[in-house]
């Protein structure tokens, strides 16, 4: 057992995938100097075909892993920046994600995208603060954003392991987070949610970096507060992987807190919070005591100021009012789990 | 092959695209096909020099290098018809039409997207010790995209065995190749380190032979290459232009190039016995293709969702259940 950063984790799953299995090799940009610290040392170890350094070239190496997973081996592609997946989002979307489909399945693209740190990092402005993974969910693309060392792990290893087209987001505000990770740690299987912490009144969908923020604000909101109102005791559920969701998780939770509040990293508009909520009006209804609410990133750029780029990503004093409102509707407690029965 | 060989390739091709525009005409084939009548001698003669195991992407044009490739024509035909025994299992169609198993990496939709997938299967072939080449065939409409740019340089700067095979048919639907492009395509071509050849595209054995030493080289380990074929379509640029009256072009010009049809110009070198006996068999094999399409069942709507991943994940449908 490790106790390990985030950044680590996904660094030992790529290592130990690579070492497992000799059809998995890395392309990207300064992979070999590893800029982003996912591939250490592993350009010495394996050697220069297996981790490659591209030209400046993001729709070419994109296709390029599709055409040689075609031909049998499990690329991993490493983006330098969040908004570099614009630019792929042809060779990744159009063309990788659609072949089994239209081939009538006849092969399978089993490549992994990754963008160690995507979303904002204090700073770096419009250009370089984009959290896409919304995107591709809405593609139907397998899609990964890991809150956690010991998630990133075992998520990295199930996405290079997986024979569809996978993209792993790393959000760069969770990168220095601390876990354990077993020594023995193995894969933690796509589309399975996990349970930070159980509740009783309200559920809080929390993705990538936002899972740590839900927690504070749980953590806080389950003393009575100053004005002497009661705890509330919020669950924080993370979906882990954004496509497949895990909507059953997501029902148990709900059926049981009857509230939701979805915090999430993506634009308001067409956003993932907006289908989580849009799925649990129509398919939760019943079990729902209070509107379901979201706290997402506001539908705008972000300005390169730093309070200006914090004033729009969502926060910590938005979810806690946001579960306040919802837990003020309805009964909670004992006699919510009266009302359910 | 030989000149029979070439011939019988080209006319299947031919006579499958022109019983392709009959049966989009009525309405027995959904949407509109890309025929590929006039530029034949291309696709066969680059695939003349190419084998089993080497890989080709294609483009919406497609039909041509998946038949000289070796694709089963019945299951193209039953593809094309939207049929379970299709190729692609009534998936792709005319513009994904594809056979993986003889390295059909797919026609496909998007100008210059099959050019980084070649690239990639010809990386991979370079890792298992195998001299096999990938052949990446585009229009002159592709030469613009930046894509293609880009993979020329990464097919230069790691020697990686791909062959760029430009079909210059002088038009990208309705834009002149000359307006379109600014200076040569072999000099562009060239200045990424590699050898690039123009060729008379519509002499069958004229491709066959550029395409074949350009592919030797390739395959010893000479880097990519780049061959620019230089071709017509005598047809519009899919099946519905006939109706539009684009008039880009001249009937004298579509006359003008008539005139070296390719199926013409390899004919006149076989004699007129043989090129009768070849002629019939290929009706038949039409024949039997359409039969077996026409027999074959329409897919089931409940399958629609099918194929998608791999793993087995079925999308969920557009209504709560
Ligand atoms: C990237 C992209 N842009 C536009 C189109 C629409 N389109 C389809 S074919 C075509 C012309 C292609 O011309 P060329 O590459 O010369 O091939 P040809 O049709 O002459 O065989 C265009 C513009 C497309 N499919 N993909
Ligand atoms: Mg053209």
């Amino acid at each position: 057992m490790a106790r390990m950063r985030y950044q680590q984790a996904l660094a030992r799953a790529l290592r130990d995938e690579m070492l497992r299995d000799p059809s998995v090799f890395v392309l990207g940009e300064d992979v070999r100097a590893s800029l982003r610290g996912v591939t250490r040392g592993l350009a010495a170890e394996l050697g220069d075909q297996r981790i490659i350094d591209t030209p400046i070239s993001e729709q070419a190496f994109t296709g390029f892993a599709m055409g040689a997973a075609l031909a049998g081996h499990r690329p991993v592609v490493e983006f330098q920046i969040p908004s570099l997946l614009f630019t792929a989002y042809e060779p990744i979307v159009n063309q990788a994600a659609k072949f089994r489909l239209m081939t009538g399945g006849q092969a399978k693209v089993p490549v992994t995208y990754v963008v160690p740190g995507s979303g904002a990092r204090m700073g770096l402005a419009a250009q370089h603060s984009d959290h896409p993974y919304a995107m591709f969910a809405q593609a139907g693309v397998k899609t990964v954003v890991p809150a956690t060392a010991a998630d990133a792990y075992g998520l990295f290893v199930s996405a290079i392991r997986d024979d569809d087209p996978v993209v792993f987001f790393a959000p760069a505000a969770a990168l220095g987070g601390r876990e354990e990770v077993a020594d023995d740690a193995g894969p933690i299987p796509l589309g399975v949610g996990r349970v930070h912490r159980s509740g009783d009144d309200v559920t809080v969908v929390a993705i990538g970096h936002l899972v740590r923020d839900a927690l504070k604000v749980a953590e806080e909101l389950a003393a009575p507060d100053a004005d002497g109102g009661d705890p509330i005791s919020v669950e924080v559920f993370d979906p882990r992987t954004i496509y497949p969701f895990d909507w059953a998780g997501l029902a148990a939770s709900v059926r049981r807190t009857g509230r939701l509040v979805v915090l999430d990293d993506t634009n308001r508009s067409c956003g993932l919070a907006a289908e989580v909520v849009a799925t649990a009006a129509e398919e939760l209804a019943d079990a729902l005591v209070a509107p379901p609410r979201r706290i997402t990133r506001a539908d705008a750029p972000i300005p390169f100021a730093v309070e200006l780029e914090v004033a729009l990503l969502p926060s910590r004093a938005q979810l806690a009012d946001a579960v306040r409102s919802v837990a003020a509707i309805g009964p909670r407690g004992a006699l919510a789990q009266e009302a359910v029965r | 092959m030989s000149a029979a060989d070439l011939y019988r390739t080209m006319r299947t091709i031919r006579r499958f695209e022109e019983q392709i525009v009959t049966l989009v005409n009525a309405n027995e084939i959904a949407g509109v096909t890309h025929e590929y009548i006039g530029q034949e001698a291309v696709a066969t003669g680059v695939c003349a020099a190419l084998r089993d195991d080497d890989v080709i992407t294609s483009t919406h044009r497609g039909h041509g290098h998946v038949i000289a490739k070796g694709a089963d024509v019945p299951r193209m035909m039953a593809e094309l018809l939207g049929r379970t025994t299709g190729l692609n299992r009534a998936r792709g169609g005319s513009m994904h039409i594809a056979d993986v198993s003889l390295g059909i990496y797919g026609a496909n939709g998007i100008v210059a997207a099959g050019a980084p997938i070649a690239a990639g299967a010809a990386w991979a072939g370079l890792q298992a010790g195998s001299d096999r080449v990938a052949v990446c065939f585009f229009g002159d409409g592709a030469v613009n995209q930046g894509v293609l740019h880009e993979t020329m340089n990464m097919a230069g700067i790691w020697r990686l065995p791909v062959l760029f095979v430009c079909e210059n048919n002088g038009y990208a639907v309705s834009f002149a190749q000359e307006q379109a492009t600014a200076g040569s395509l072999v000099e562009r071509a060239a200045a990424y380190g590699m050898a690039a050849v123009r060729v008379d595209g519509m002499d069958v054995e004229a491709v066959r032979d550029a395409a074949g030493a350009l592919v030797a080289a390739a395959r010893a380990g000479g880097g990519p290459a780049f061959l620019e074929c230089e071709t017509y379509r005598f047809v519009g640029h899919h099946t519905a232009e006939a109706t539009m009256g684009l008039g880009y072009r001249s009937d004298e010009e579509i006359a003008r190039w008539r005139e070296r049809d390719p199926l013409l110009v390899e004919a006149a070198r076989l004699d007129a016995a043989a090129v009768a006996e070849i002629d019939a068999s290929v009706e038949e094999l039409l024949e039997r293709a359409l039969a077996f399409a026409r027999e074959s069942p329409r897919p089931e709507v409940s399958s629609a969702r099918d194929y998608v991943y791999a793993s087995g994940l079925v999308p969920r449908e557009g209504v709560a259940v």
